[in-house]
């Protein structure tokens, strides 16, 4: 009974959130829509916290109260101009988050499937965590804006790319090696970096959208690794909404998605200063 | 089986986040980006179910330390995004 009712909640807080969506995408209704869909998030949160299976309260209100403190104080005092680099921040956490939860859901009987949606849970959220820390970098000019490129770096990315595979592989053979997993969380960490030194700032926007797309890919991953729907639902709506999103931008910019992503390749290692 | 209904259920929002934002005018696309990214915040959800087991062991810390980061993803994501849109309400009001 109350496993139903936790269930027919989140299907009311996925309504709440398409509602909200959708609201979002008209001036006139926008900001009716962001307090349904914070409406559809508190009616998650309050039936994930009905879960028979939760025995402790301590530590989940400690983290809700110092996260919530943390991200209230942040959204109060930042300065309007700096608003888009705040959201690149905020969405790292959560790429963060949707890491540490597949992380968590790992043990040594885990099936195959279950440690390819840790993996993936893992990789796109530390993409998502070292990339939105670089792009907050550069948008708030702690770090250089310009591109980063240097000799070689293709070749390193392609390194990284199979050492991930590679971990990956090993992880789904014998579950309870964690040296494994340790590899694909410092390699995927390692590829966030990596993935936006190479885009300049003026590309920024675009790539803090794409990023925001991939934390919901995330949090869908850490939502098939842990069997929940609404982690599912809501994850594959940002995730699809964003690429969209991502995709709208570009051609506004008369730009191709490729061409932002991979500018600092095409122009070649000379350029790069 | 389970695995097959929750691919449909992947296919289905796929399309839906698709429909959802077409034809979204220019000046929302920054607060939409925003919106949605406090809806990626659900992962606090995953986190709070990790974090309640009771088990002092590396999971209930992973899921705590979840919990807060996803925490502030929620609540600072909300709050800015409402934040955007006053201001593109007083703007609107302005040019009028």
């Amino acid at each position: 009974m109350n496993g139903l009712i936790i269930q027919l909640a989140y299907v009311a807080s996925a309504a709440l959130f398409i509602m909200g969506l959708k609201l979002l995408g008209s001036a006139a209704t926008a900001r009716k829509g962001n307090t349904l869909s914070a409406v559809g998030m508190l009616v998650a949160i309050v039936a994930a916290l009905i879960d028979q299976g939760i025995v402790s309260y301590q530590w989940i209100i400690i983290g809700v109260l110092v996260g919530g403190l943390i991200g209230a104080v942040a959204a109060r005092l930042v300065q309007m101009t700096s608003m888009p680099e705040m959201v690149a921040l905020f969405n790292g956490f959560g790429g963060l988050a949707s890491l540490l939860v597949g992380w968590a859901a790992l043990s040594g009987d885990a099936s195959t499937f279950t440690v390819i949606t840790i993996v993936l849970s893992v990789l796109i959220g530390g993409v998502t965590f070292t990339g939105s820390l670089i792009a907050y970098g550069k948008l708030s000019e702690t770090l250089g804006s310009g591109a980063i490129m240097f000799r070689g770096q293709q070749v390193v990315n392609s390194l990284i790319v199979l050492g991930i595979i590679g971990a990956a592989v090993m992880l789904s053979m014998d579950p309870t090696n964690t040296t494994w997993l340790y590899a694909v969380i410092g390699l995927s960490l390692l590829f966030g970096i990596m993935a936006v030194i190479p885009i300049g700032g003026a590309d920024m926007p675009v790539v803090i959208s794409l990023l925001n797309s991939y934390s919901g890919l995330a949090a869908c991953a850490a939502g098939f690794a842990i069997n929940n729907n609404i982690l599912i639902v809501a994850g594959s709506l940002v995730g699809a909404s964003g690429i969209i999103l991502t995709q709208i931008m570009c051609k506004s910019m008369n730009r191709s998605l490729g061409n932002v992503l991979f500018s600092g390749f095409g122009s070649g290692v000379t350029e790069a200063t | 089986m389970t695995i097959v209904f929750l691919t449909f259920i992947l296919m289905l929002s796929v399309f839906l986040g698709f429909e959802l934002i077409n034809k979204v005018p220019a000046t929302l696309h920054t607060p939409l980006m925003s919106g949605a990214n406090a809806i990626s915040g659900i992962t606090v959800v995953g986190a709070i179910a990790l974090a309640g087991t009771g088990d002092q062991d590396l999971a209930q810390w992973l899921g705590a330390a979840a919990v807060a980061l996803a925490s502030i993803n929620v609540v600072g994501g909300y709050l800015v995004t409402d934040r955007m849109l006053a201001m593109f309400k007083k703007k609107e009001g302005a040019r009028k």
